[in-house]
């Protein structure tokens, strides 16, 4: 004890970092019925570091080229002792990550969070859900099979039909005309360095404003947290919350180890694309709808209708903190509200129906 | 400091703000415009394919299709039940996957949103805008030989 007090005074001395200390010590996290919801953005970083962890491990194997890539995923998975289980574990832990981070946005959303002044909160965690679905895209093709080759070739496409900048975003993505072994390591450079860098900067903007503006405390909930006693960040909150973690580490073991995840069959970009197809679970709404769309709608192409209909929706999702003017005054708004519910009705029971079958 | 009376309408402040404003826009641009560019892979010239064996006739059975290489691209070449050999582009106009020959359809599908084709290369139903690019077939023998722009 005697050597760490010595450290901790060597590094105070040199850093002034007894003011951090009494700011942590002093920090409290207020306490209303839905308190709940301050648990799960620290859930989602804590997959983010398992992704992170798990994926440097994956690293030392894995080659990303079309001829070596689902061969190197396939030795990781059946010769490399726990390969089986670090893959999985990457794979099961980003799906959580998705998950945990959705559950997170629609509770910021409806509890009305977004308002002023937290925007900036709002707009770099939006960011951040859009880089951690560009992981899971990018992650998907790397194993380099015939439904992430598909995923691919579909989702690029997309980008294809964004106006004047389309065809060349599809070059810049696939690294050609093609879904092709150039396409596979550009995504891998997106995957391993492009959005990580990405991420840490904007993880930590997010991080900073939290801990600088607090824990937003909804106007119809403030009555209840004045009078119910709020928790101490240090140790009471960080415990708990590491309890979450455990809970959810719990889950993800579970999940690796009973359903290791499948490596399916190599891609050939000369065979057709296998029935039942299907991308992530996440991408699941927009794949149905853009299934619902009839080829034409007045003229205009469907897909380019559905495509659009959803990038206005993620624009109008973005903006909400600028869009709700009631927000700013502390006032919730029936229609955005209303909104956020319709949005989680329509995910989720797209989703479910998806996995039920009732598209096909 | 400010502009001299009667002088020029521009001080030596914003001058040199000007100069260092621009200064830095062109480095910028100069350090972007190599990366903007690099990023974009440089053509690979390629002989235009046009013709290709396409398949067997004595691997391909009634009622089946099968997809083969066009150039970068894929194609598919489908027996009707009644004998006929036809050929498409296998690239679904709807979003860019690759289609496949349903025998229990009798026609062409695919897989990705449950586009439907028929046999002359027709969109049917789903969501594909457009008919595929239909292939010249011709037969030398066992030979099935495919040609573009028929």
């Amino acid at each position: 004890m005697r050597l760490l007090d010595t450290l901790w005074k060597a590094l105070d001395e040199r850093l002034e970092l007894a003011p951090l200390v009494e700011f942590a010590t002093h920090k409290e996290v207020p306490q209303h019925r839905h308190s709940w919801a301050y648990y799960f953005g620290g859930l989602t970083l804590f997959f983010f570091a398992v992704q992170v962890a798990t994926g440097i491990l994956l690293l030392l194997y894995y080659r990303p080229t079309a001829e070596a890539a689902f061969e190197s995923v396939q030795f990781i998975v059946t010769r490399v002792p726990f390969g089986w289980l670090v893959r999985s574990v990457h794979s099961w832990s980003a799906n959580l990550m998705i998950l945990a981070a959705f559950v997170h946005m629609f509770s910021v959303y409806l509890l009305g969070s977004y308002a002023k002044p937290r925007e900036l909160t709002w707009w770099s965690g939006f960011l951040l859900l859009g880089l951690a679905m560009g992981f899971g895209f990018s992650g998907y093709l790397l194993p380099w099979n015939e439904l992430s080759f598909f995923a691919t070739r579909i989702g690029t496409d997309m980008t294809s039909k964004v106006p004047l900048a389309g065809p060349w975003l599809l070059t810049f993505l696939r690294g050609g005309e093609e879904v092709t072994g150039a396409t596979l390591t550009r995504f891998f450079g997106f995957h391993v360095a492009v959005l990580p860098m990405l991420s840490a900067g904007l993880l930590g903007l997010h991080l900073g404003l939290i801990q600088r503006q607090g824990m937003h405390v909804p106007g119809h909930l403030a009555e209840e947290a004045r009078t119910r006693k709020p928790l101490r960040f240090l140790p009471n909150f960080v415990l708990r919350e590491g309890v979450v973690w455990l809970f959810g580490l719990a889950v993800l073991a579970a999940l690796a180890a009973f359903f290791p995840w499948e490596l399916g069959n190599k891609a050939d970009p000369f065979a057709s694309a296998p029935a039942g197809i299907k991308p992530e679970w996440y991408f699941l709404f927009m794949f149905e709808a853009l299934k619902l769309i009839p080829a034409t709608v007045l003229g205009i192409e469907g897909e380019l209708i559905g495509l659009g209909a959803f990038a206005v929706g993620g624009l109008v999702w973005f903006l909400v903190p600028v869009l709700d003017r009631a927000s700013a005054h502390g006032r919730r708004s029936r229609l955005f509200l209303a909104l956020g519910w319709g949005v989680l009705a329509y995910l989720v029971s797209f989703t479910v129906l998806s996995f039920l079958g009732a598209f096909q | 400091m400010d502009p001299v009376p009667g002088k020029s309408g521009i001080s030596r402040k914003s001058f040199v703000n000007w100069l260092l404003g621009t200064s830095l826009g062109a480095t910028l641009a100069a350090a972007l415009y190599p990366v903007f560019r690099f990023v974009i892979p440089p053509e690979v010239a390629e002989a235009p394919v046009n013709r290709v064996l396409a398949a067997k006739l004595s691997e391909l059975p009634l009622n089946a299709g099968k997809v083969f290489r066009f150039g970068s691209k894929p194609g598919i070449v489908v027996r009707t039940a009644t004998g006929e050999v036809r050929a498409f582009s296998a690239v679904c106009t709807h979003l860019n996957c690759t289609v496949q020959y349903r025998p229990d359809f009798q026609h062409v599908w695919c897989a990705c949103h449950n586009g439907h084709y028929d046999l002359q290369g027709k969109n049917l139903s789903g969501p594909p805008p457009r008919p595929l690019e239909v292939y010249k077939v011709d037969i030398a023998g066992d030979d099935v030989y495919v040609t573009k722009g028929a």
